[in-house]
């Protein structure tokens, strides 16, 4: 009999509170928008942590980007070659890449590398009282903490995929061209000619924008919201990884659906 | 000018969440002058200096700075108040990503429009004046505690301020930085003709330098007076704090139930 109303009730619970968070993230969100003058004002604030953020990044995602362009020749060459059609290796390879590895996966890398980076930062700024102490200079954290670190985010990651797009495809060029002995000019001219600007590449481009947004706002919030101790830094900076590693795989889904189903 | 208070603080209660930390606690600090509040560990102290920075909002009571009660200001009428106040964190707080350079700059930069070679002259006099303009290219995590709480005071005072609030000063400094320090918040409070609130336990070195001394217990201001008075006085919470005895009225354990009850378990 406990047990009947406990379960629904710590289901209740749950979702209760995730509930709230979303909304409390929501109002985040909206007071960061307000606040971003400073950063259209002071654009160099925005640079510097586009920078960190990006140079950090820029390693991982470059040789990331160089394996999975050559295991997805391998597999998609092999795959191909039963139907006898090997020297389409160069348009899979891209397709997949520009429409959904490339942005999928940039995103992942992005969330467990920068994002937690941001996270453990703003957490540690708050533990050891820096923010308190800006606000109390009359500065504005929100406005010269967290809003440059949420725009350059946002700037960051479409840059970084589209690198990541361009190793896979020069991986997948090297396995295809010249390990397997592709022709060369069949593999890019099939590839200039399937790929299409808008329908693909730009799709791409949009996912990764906004997966850029989810990651860094999840990455700021969790980090602007932990507890100020060090057990809770690192909780947030746990949960800021695993949320956003779900919310990019959801949202991935539904910007797939919408984009290349035509639902 | 309004008064010859800067602060008033008027039956003031607060509480974190359930637990009152403040019980309708009344002081005033007269402007110009430097006053010490003193209390146990957990008293309440830091929490108000942040009711006096508007970090916090009272329960109940109000706050006023410079005639304004601050739990009423908006946003930005907070903002103009907090850039006349300076503030030294208990921890320090200096910003872990600056070099000592930039972080007593930093408000220079985010509030003025001064020159480089202007703001270079200032941070060192300001670096200066806590000894340590030999150390303005080192990073936070290169000094020791006790200069990161120098460094920390060079940045509470870059824009001199008029009420500046020191959260224990004296906490990890040796003896001869202890005294160092305590001469100089007398000297910029009187330089600057600013107004100074120091938090402290360290009786001997603030009863040297202030004017004025609220001794704060369990929410309340419990003696008042200046440095002589408290010296001689014979009020026996007083008495216990100034000559630090472990047996008196102040308690030093945490309120808890009874300690045999505990260890036997009883209350689980
Ligand atoms: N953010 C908070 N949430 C809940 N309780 C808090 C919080 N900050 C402080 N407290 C509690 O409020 C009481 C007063 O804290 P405060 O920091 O003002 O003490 P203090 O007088 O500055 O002590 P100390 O001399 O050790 O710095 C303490 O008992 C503490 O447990
Ligand atoms: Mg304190």
């Amino acid at each position: 009999m406990r047990a009947i109303i406990r379960i629904p009730a710590s289901i209740g619970h749950y979702v209760n509170d995730r509930l709230w968070r979303l909304g409390y993230a929501s109002r985040f969100l909206f007071i960061i928008l307000i606040q971003s003058g400073t950063c259209l004002i002071r654009p160099r604030l925005v640079l510097r942590e586009t920078y960190f953020i990006g140079v950090q990044s820029l390693i991982i995602i470059l040789v990331s980007g160089m394996f999975v362009g050559l295991v997805l020749g391998l597999q998609m060459y092999d795959t191909l070659e039963r139907f006898g059609s090997g020297e389409g290796v160069g348009t899979v390879v891209a397709l997949a890449l520009v429409r959904e590895l490339g942005p999928v996966l940039s995103a992942l890398l992005f969330a467990s590398r920068a994002g937690t980076a941001v996270t453990a930062e703003i957490g540690l700024m708050k533990t050891t009282e820096q923010l308190s102490a800006m606000e109390m200079m009359a500065i504005e954290p929100v406005a010269r903490v967290i809003a440059p670190r949420f725009w350059a985010g946002i700037i960051s990651l479409p840059l970084l995929t589209s690198m990541f797009n361009v190793m896979g495809i020069f991986g997948g060029y090297l396995v295809g061209v010249k390990l397997l002995g592709v022709d060369e000019g069949i593999f890019w001219s099939q590839m200039q000619a399937t790929v299409d600007f808008r329908e693909d590449v730009l799709n791409g481009i949009i996912k990764s924008v906004v997966f850029a947004v989810a990651v860094i706002m999840i990455a700021v919030f969790e980090g602007y919201n932990s507890p100020p101790t060090a057990e809770g830094v690192s909780a947030a900076t746990t949960r800021a990884v695993v949320t956003s590693s779900l919310a990019i795989l959801a949202l991935d889904f539904v910007l797939t659906a919408f984009m290349f189903r035509g639902i | 000018m309004s008064g010859s208070n800067l602060i008033e603080v008027q039956s003031v209660s607060f509480a974190y969440d359930q637990r009152p930390v403040l019980k309708n606690i009344n002081l005033v600090v007269p402007r110009g002058k430097v006053v010490s509040i003193m209390g146990g560990s957990g008293c309440g102290k830091t929490t108000l200096l942040r009711l006096i920075g508007g970090q916090l909002k009272p329960s109940s009571g109000s706050v006023k700075v410079d005639g304004e009660s601050v739990e009423t200001l908006s946003a930005s009428q907070l903002t103009r108040l907090r850039r006349k106040m300076g503030m030294l964190f208990q921890m320090g707080a200096l910003f872990t990503d600056l070099n000592v350079y930039e972080n007593i700059a930093f408000q220079m930069r985010e509030h003025t429009d001064l020159p480089e070679a202007i703001i270079y002259d200032l941070v060192m006099m300001k670096l200066h004046a806590v000894g340590l303009h030999g150390a303005y290219k080192l990073m936070p995590s290169e000094l020791s505690g006790g200069m990161a709480r120098r460094v920390a005071l060079a940045r509470a005072i870059a824009l001199d301020p008029m009420l500046i609030m020191y959260d224990e000063p004296f906490a990890g400094l040796d003896p001869i930085s202890l005294g160092v320090i305590g001469i100089l918040i007398r000297k910029l409070n009187d330089a600057l003709g600013a107004t100074s609130i120091v938090v402290t336990h360290d009786v001997q070195e603030s009863l040297k330098i202030v004017d004025y001394v609220y001794m704060v217990s369990d929410g309340v201001v419990v003696a008042e007076g200046t440095a002589e008075e408290i010296r001689s006085s014979t009020l026996p919470f007083v008495h216990q704090f100034v000559w630090g005895e472990t047996d008196g009225p102040v308690a030093f354990h945490y309120p808890s139930e009874s300690y045999s009850d505990l260890l036997l378990g009883r209350t689980l």
